[in-house]
């Protein structure tokens, strides 16, 4: 039982991470990861979503028309998401103005789906939490690399305290600004991906086709 | 959670297909999802409502340039001296309370506001609120050193709410801020860049006859252009959102708006 439990947990982190493996939920890996704070929110906020969505479809699953059901997945998962959405607005009211749009879009991360329909619907309750919480974590250990990367990279700040002083404010580091625009999001989970596969060649998919060498052309007479 | 009333029925696939069935899971989810959602909104309104009574009251005192890294807000906005006045005359009346005056509230009110005609309505707010509390920064000995008045306006898809403060001659911009607006971020969103608020320091927001005359043009705008002192940036990509904050602030600043006040408290200092 232990054993299930950690690989249920677990492998999502790693061997079968949502970003990285499946390349799901990029968007809001691209938007909110300027900032280690915001991402930590935004990973915080994903992880409870996609437990608690997972527990409770799995809890009903036997009752979801199959007609219906992605409907009733993504009821489950908007009204969560509105929940957590108050509850930052309450409790976090800076972090929520940062986030803005992208806690309403956790409704349509892939991710939060995903996991709904590939496991929760077809598990019971314990294994469908631990499955979404494995998978939460697995977004937000990228999240939190790519995020730690860029603010302190791009902004030579950790959480907002000042980590390497930048050469405009009279220090040393001059500060890469790509890394504040998304594309260098992009760029680092790109390489996190060559990283990991490199790691476990199990990750590298097969190729859908070789590219042939190129032939000399046709000889026109 | 929501195991509905059927919990009874044995979980077959066939028994899941008929319309009944589909109708009352639909039904059940529905019900139990909108009775968490609306609970989360109705128990959290209070805490949410203070915060953003905080948030305009650290834009008021950051606008004003009261803000001191050692201060929290509280603090600097208690040398903030707030009255509430009469639109039409420029009155100051003291039968409202400033304070927690909601100008959404009291623009829908009949008894606090007027339907605006078409032909008068630039900034789009279809009803005028007849009473508006006003910002002032004193000096030690009772003169004004700096004016904030909020504004507000329609920009592409919503109103835009802020503060613009004057300073001491009331024809110069201090800074201007918006605390509420649902512009597309990234474009007219762009109201909230620091770096764009930061133009507005300085420009001159009236002509030689007290007429409001602040304009957002396209392009930069450099010493070269011709009066430039009137003119700020446009937000690129947003041409409406930019239309917009010119039509608030010159609707507001105009006779229509805060005319009769500014007046009176020109007026006032001449007599000095």
């Amino acid at each position: 039982m232990a054993d299930s439990v950690r690989k249920i947990l677990f492998s999502p982190v790693v061997d079968n991470n949502p970003i990285i493996l499946q390349v799901l939920g990029i968007c809001s890996a691209l938007a909110v990861t300027t900032q280690l704070s915001t991402a930590i929110t935004m990973s915080i906020a994903l992880t409870l979503v996609v437990a608690c969505s997972s527990s409770v479809i799995s809890l009903i699953r036997h009752h979801i028309p199959a007609n219906i059901r992605i409907i009733v997945q993504m009821t489950v998962i908007a009204s969560l998401v509105i929940v957590v959405d108050q509850f930052l607005r309450a409790f976090a009211y800076e972090i929520s103005k940062e986030l803005s749009v992208f806690v309403g879009l956790i409704i349509t991360n892939c991710i939060v789906m995903g996991r709904a329909e590939a496991f929760a619907m077809k598990n019971p309750p314990w294994p469908s939490f631990l499955d979404g919480l494995g998978n939460g974590l697995g977004f937000s250990a990228i999240l939190l690399t790519v995020g730690t990367i860029r603010e302190l990279f791009g902004s030579g700040t950790l959480l907002g305290y000042t980590v390497l002083p930048l050469a405009r404010d009279g220090g040393w580091y001059v500060p890469n600004g790509l890394l504040l625009l998304p594309p260098s999001a992009f760029f680092l989970i790109g390489l996190i991906i060559w990283a990991v596969r490199s790691w476990k060649k199990a990750q590298v998919e097969q190729a859908e086709y070789r590219i042939k060498a190129m032939r000399q052309p046709a000889e026109t007479t | 959670m929501a195991e509905s009333g059927s919990s009874q029925m044995s979980p077959k696939p066939s028994s899941a297909h008929s319309s009944a069935r589909t109708l009352l899971v639909a039904f059940a989810v529905c019900l139990v999802c909108s009775l968490l959602v609306a609970s989360a909104a109705v128990l959290l309104k209070p805490i949410q409502l203070a915060n953003q009574h905080i948030e305009r009251q650290r834009i008021i005192v950051e606008i004003a340039g009261l803000m001191k890294p050692d201060l929290t807000v509280a603090q600097a906005y208690r040398q903030i001296d707030v009255a509430m006045i009469e639109l039409g005359s420029g009155r100051v009346v003291d039968t409202l309370d400033p304070e927690n005056f909601d100008i959404a509230k009291a623009a829908k009110d009949e008894q606090l506001s007027e339907p605006l005609p078409r032909s008068a309505d630039p900034a789009q707010i279809r009803r005028k609120p007849r009473y508006l509390p006003v910002y002032r920064v004193n000096d030690g000995g009772g003169r004004l050193e700096t004016l904030i008045l909020p504004v507000y306006g329609y920009g592409l898809w919503s109103t835009l709410c802020g503060y613009v403060a004057l300073r001491d001659d009331l024809r110069t911009i201090r800074g201007i801020r918006f605390y509420q607006h649902a512009e597309t971020p990234g474009l007219g969103g762009e109201v909230d860049n620091p770096r764009w608020l930061d133009l507005w320091e300085g420009k001159i927001a009236f002509d030689e006859h007290g007429e409001p005359r602040i304009e957002l043009v396209k392009g930069a705008v450099t010493s070269a252009t011709p009066d430039s002192r009137y003119k700020v940036d446009g937000l690129s990509g947003a041409t409406l959102t930019s239309r917009g904050v010119t039509q608030l602030l010159n609707f507001w600043l105009g006779q229509e708006g805060f005319g009769p006040y500014l007046t009176r408290l020109r007026d006032e200092s001449e007599r000095r």
